[in-house]
């Protein structure tokens, strides 16, 4: 009965674990409802991947209506990964939230706070599970919404515009994606994903559906930050609160890159987007320009959560080239590093909140001398910063072989280059956080600054821990996104 | 024990003196003992190694894959062999001078400063056992940033520039230029496992191979090939016993090593010489080992000096690898030894100098001979191992290395020898001249001189670095002995021969 149901759960479970949280009232009691569903999640998400991981296909009819015309939650193995992954930082990022929303959110609001963080969660794995069109335009809203409101709880007055600029640009990306929806659907009289695949493969090079790919596309890449429709992420990252900004920085994105590889490869790839037209190029100009010029942003960046949301456009840069590489080491490189980047940002971002915890501010002058004071929150802060740059033994140094073997396989030897250069700059602006953090002598503001509580020390740990595991063993990371690039690909065909 | 048991042992023992002398911190006296036991323990084991190897077993671990063709595994060969005994030698004498001069400065932090030795000593032994590339970037890799926290030591704006530099030549070549090298050869060659033979031959044209030769040579940054030099200098700011690690014990050896090794492993001395691909190495290289003896000379600074001083002896190594033949070959690999125990010696000196008088200028330096005997004789016997005379063993690495460029048709190579030789001379024998002969500022003619050397454990370390450099003189036939096994083809050699 569970075991049939699994796909539902995924998003019920957290949905009504929203409307729990918002009843109760109370805040440490919005956390446990929270923690617990949390915690479910991931087991959920393994016990769907261990069922698609032969490389079949769940097909779950919502409600009991027959796909095409009901809703269906098709699973596979591209979407029980992104499941896992999401299900698996948020599960992570649960223990570590009391400590850091106790300081950051008022008590009479924590209760709101957990209630929009479990809907935004449901939002984000109702999105990557549902193979209906449209159904994934109302969990993007669900996700979206909640993310605002979260958004704005920012301690920082600035959160407010934040929010507000986000909520324009999420919403406009979200009328493209509806536009490109209606316009898929006036050609194909359908709304459920693998059906769509199919009935588009039997129109020609058709006006209308050029159209909605193109608004399709722009849609979703204003979701997933894509250069240069990334304007609304610093400012979100940098003024949401410490432990908002982890779970998007390390969640958000990577569920619209996926809705991203869905269209692209599975559901367009068979028509033209390989062969017609040249939207592998715009990729790769657009993920240069990304890996370019948002890190060298990054390097100016005086607030460090700020500097590190750069980074991110950089880093979904790497992601996006995997797409434009579109051969099966390259999408395997891109689909890793959407793991990878996951948990390394969410690891960088998690020992920043630690420090806004105890200093209050993430400027790089207020960080100044904290190795001697935060020893370990520091370390782990630099040994995710070696991620980022791609140090050989961390998981950014996996992204980077795949990414520079498919570009190599694929003729593009100047690519490689680029690529190992872009990650250079990456060691100008974690080498700034270095020299502060060690060379400096101690702030002001960080003079009686401590270790964190446990309950934020040992989540950030276990995430650092494993961009090392993760650098060294690779058969669950590189070996499922290989699968999942597999699968992506035999759509081309 | 088995030998890939001991092979991991190596690499254990200092990770674990790590951790201990982390632990340790709080009392000096057992940090130290700490540091003293793990060198000791981790000679032993090297040697233990060696006498396997010499005995003709194959020592091969078990590989760990990462990514289908990433794997971390180690084997055992001549020329790593050979690394791997002069870097846990020197980390000995290397400790006890350190003690000596870490207590003596009263520098500051001197747990994360052992801490962070003994990490790249581990790593160091990863690179020297390293059975394919992989494995030996990865180590390749740690080594540079374990050193970064050492080069930085002293913690003030020059030391932040300065490991700049560093962390940014080395980090940046080693990223731009070798990792792309390694890539495209795991897609030329499907593998990345050191072979007999090299493993691109007959895969690759002239021109690739000639490219990926270059990316290879100017990525390999520790192996400070000119222009990718500029980290050498910048990183003198380091406490003297650093230098030492980066000169003599691991960094700039790693470097080399790296070269050579990939040299005869990678492309195969055979397939280099017949495709003629390697030939501009050896103008490269040869423009490095005069330019830098040349700007060594323009440099008052003694530790400046020295640093360009090892640019030019680098080149040496480069210079004889790209001769693609046994005799330069084993010259180079020889001349990671010698010059080790040679530059070692000057370095100690240096410091030593710096402790007791805390002079750091050659000009200041007039008469030290006179207060400081023991450590400017020291001086004069690394200087001549430096230059290459006879009873030192910098002669007989120069030796093949003259022999590797006669083989192979170089002969312009023979004069550009004689004329670094020369400037050998001239940048290191003034020091020591004038260190013997002028007056020392402010003492009278006649007036008897006090003699005030640095601390014991520094003059120790100094003397027995010293007569190293007498013992390899004779101690020559061994070393040519165990890297002919490198280069003589087809040789019981490596980890791909085995599996």
């Amino acid at each position: 009965m569970i075991a049939a149901n699994l796909p539902a759960l995924q998003v019920v479970l957290p949905l009504l674990g929203a409307v729990v949280c918002a009843m109760v009232r109370r805040g440490p009691l919005a956390w446990g409802v929270a923690l617990v569903v949390s915690l479910a999640m991931p087991l959920i998400a393994v016990g769907l991947l261990i069922q698609v991981l032969d490389g079949s296909t769940i097909s779950y009819a919502l409600g009991g209506w027959r796909p095409p015309i009901g809703i269906e939650y098709r699973i596979d193995i591209v979407n029980a990964f992104i499941l896992l992954l999401v299900s698996i930082i948020g599960a992570v990022i649960m223990p570590y939230a009391k400590a850091s929303v106790e300081a950051e959110i008022a008590p009479d609001r924590q209760p709101w706070f957990y209630a929009l963080f479990l809907l935004c969660l449901s939002g984000l794995l109702g999105m990557a599970i549902t193979g209906d069109a449209f159904n994934i335009f109302v969990f993007m809203e669900i996700s979206s919404l909640a993310t605002y409101a979260l958004i704005a709880m920012g301690q920082d007055r600035r959160a407010l515009l934040a929010a507000y600029q986000y909520l324009i640009m999420g919403t406009i990306g979200a009328t493209f994606y509806v536009i490109g929806v209606g316009l898929i659907y006036t050609v194909t009289g359908t709304l459920n994903l693998a059906d769509m695949a199919s009935k588009v493969g039997e129109i020609e090079n058709s006006r209308a559906i050029i159209a909605a790919l193109a608004f399709l596309t722009v849609g979703i890449s204003l979701k997933l930050a894509l250069f240069p429709l990334h304007v609304w992420l610093p400012n979100a990252y940098a003024y949401a609160p410490s432990m908002v900004t982890c779970f998007l920085a390390a969640t958000a994105t990577k569920v619209a890159v996926y809705l991203l590889l869905r269209y692209v490869f599975s559901i367009f790839g068979k028509v033209f987007v390989f062969a017609d037209l040249p939207l592998p190029e715009i990729f790769l100009v657009l993920s240069l320009a990304a890996m370019f010029g948002a890190s060298i942003v990054a390097v100016f960046q005086e607030d460090i959560k700020r500097m590190l949301a750069y980074s991110s456009v950089a880093q979904i840069g790497y992601i996006t080239l995997g797409i434009a590489i579109a051969n099966k080491l390259g999408l395997t490189g891109g689909i890793v590093h959407l793991f990878n980047h996951a948990l390394m940002k969410g690891a960088l971002f998690m020992a920043l909140g630690a420090v806004f915890y105890r200093v209050g501010s993430v400027k790089i002058d207020d960080l100044a001398g904290l190795g001697q004071r935060m020893p370990i929150t520091m370390g782990a802060l630099v040994l995710a910063g070696l991620s980022i740059i791609g140090v050989p033994g961390t998981v950014g140094f996996i992204s980077k072989w795949y990414l520079g073997l498919g570009a190599l396989e694929h003729g593009w030897w100047w690519l490689v280059f680029l690529l190992v250069l872009s990650s250079l700059i990456s060691v100008v602006y974690i080498g700034r956080i270095v020299e502060a953090v060690y060379f400096r002598p101690v702030s002001s503001a960080a003079k009686r600054a401590t270790e964190p509580p446990l309950s934020m020390l040992l989540p950030t740990l276990l995430l650092v821990a494993s961009t090392v595991y993760f650098g060294i063993d690779t058969a669950a990371s590189a070996g499922i996104a290989g699968r999942a690039a597999e699968l992506l690909l035999a759509g081309l065909r | 024990m088995t030998g890939p048991e001991l092979v991991i042992l190596a690499l254990l023992i200092p990770t674990a003196g790590a951790a201990l002398i982390a632990l340790t911190g709080r009392s000096p006296n057992v940090r130290e003992t700490v540091t003293l036991v793990s060198a000791f323990a981790l000679l032993a084991v090297v040697i233990a190694i060696l006498s396997r190897t010499l005995e003709g077993e194959t020592i091969v671990t078990g590989a760990f894959q990462v990514i289908p063709g990433l794997e971390i595994a180690f084997a055992v060969e001549p020329l790593g062999m050979l690394f791997a005994c002069v870097a846990s030698g020197l980390w000995i004498v290397n400790s006890i001078y350190s003690i000596g001069y870490m207590r003596g400065n009263k520098e500051p932090r001197q747990t994360s400063f052992y801490v962070c030795f003994a990490i790249a000593l581990a790593s160091t032994m990863g690179v020297a056992f390293a059975a394919n590339l992989f494995t030996l970037f990865l180590f390749y890799e740690a080594l540079t940033l374990s050193t970064y926290p050492l080069v930085t030591h002293k913690g003030n704006e020059d030391a932040m520039a300065g490991g700049r530099t560093y962390l940014l030549i080395l980090l940046g070549t080693s990223m731009v230029l070798l990792l792309p090298a390694i890539i495209a050869t795991y897609l030329i060659a499907g593998t990345l496992d050191f072979q007999s033979g090299g493993i691109l031959a007959g895969k690759a044209e002239g021109t690739t191979v000639a490219l990926l030769l270059a990316l290879f040579m100017f990525g390999i940054g520790k192996a400070a090939l000119m222009p990718m030099h500029r980290w050498l200098p910048a990183a003198m700011v380091a406490p003297t016993p650093v230098s030492a690690l980066l000169h003599a014990v691991a960094v700039v050896k790693a470097g080399v090593f790296t070269v050579s090794k990939v040299i005869i492993y990678i492309f195969g001395l055979n397939f280099l010489s017949e495709t003629g691909a390697g030939e501009w190495l050896v103008f490269v290289a040869a423009f490095s080992l005069v330019m830098a003896s040349v700007i060594a000379l323009t440099k008052d600074n003694l530790k400046a000096r020295l640093a360009y001083s090892t640019v030019s002896q680098l080149a040496y190594v480069v210079l004889g690898a790209s001769f693609a033949n046994a005799m330069g070959l084993i010259g180079s690999g020889m001349h990671i030894a010698m010059h080790a125990a040679g530059k070692i010696t000057l370095f100690f000196c240096a410091g030593a100098i710096y402790v007791a008088t805390h002079k750091t200028e050659i000009s200041d330096m007039g008469g030290i001979g006179r207060t400081m005997p023991v450590t400017m004789f020291a001086f004069l016997i690394g200087s001549l191992s430096i230059i290459g005379l006879p009873p030192l063993g910098g002669t007989w690495s120069k030796w093949f290395i003259a022999a590797g460029a006669v083989d192979s048709g170089h002969l312009f190579v023979i004069g550009v020898l004689i004329v670094s030789s020369l400037l050998n001379i001239a940048y290191l024998i003034p020091i020591v001249a004038r260190g013997f002969l002028q007056r020392p500022a402010g003492i009278a003619a006649g007036a008897k001189v006090r003699i005030k050397e640095a601390p014991f454990p520094c003059v120790a370390a100094i003397s027995i670095t010293a007569l190293l450099c007498v013992v390899l003189f004779f101690q020559a036939g061994a070393i040519e002995e165990l890297l002919r096994g490198a280069v003589s083809q087809p040789g019981p050699l490596v980890a791909g021969g085995a599996r």
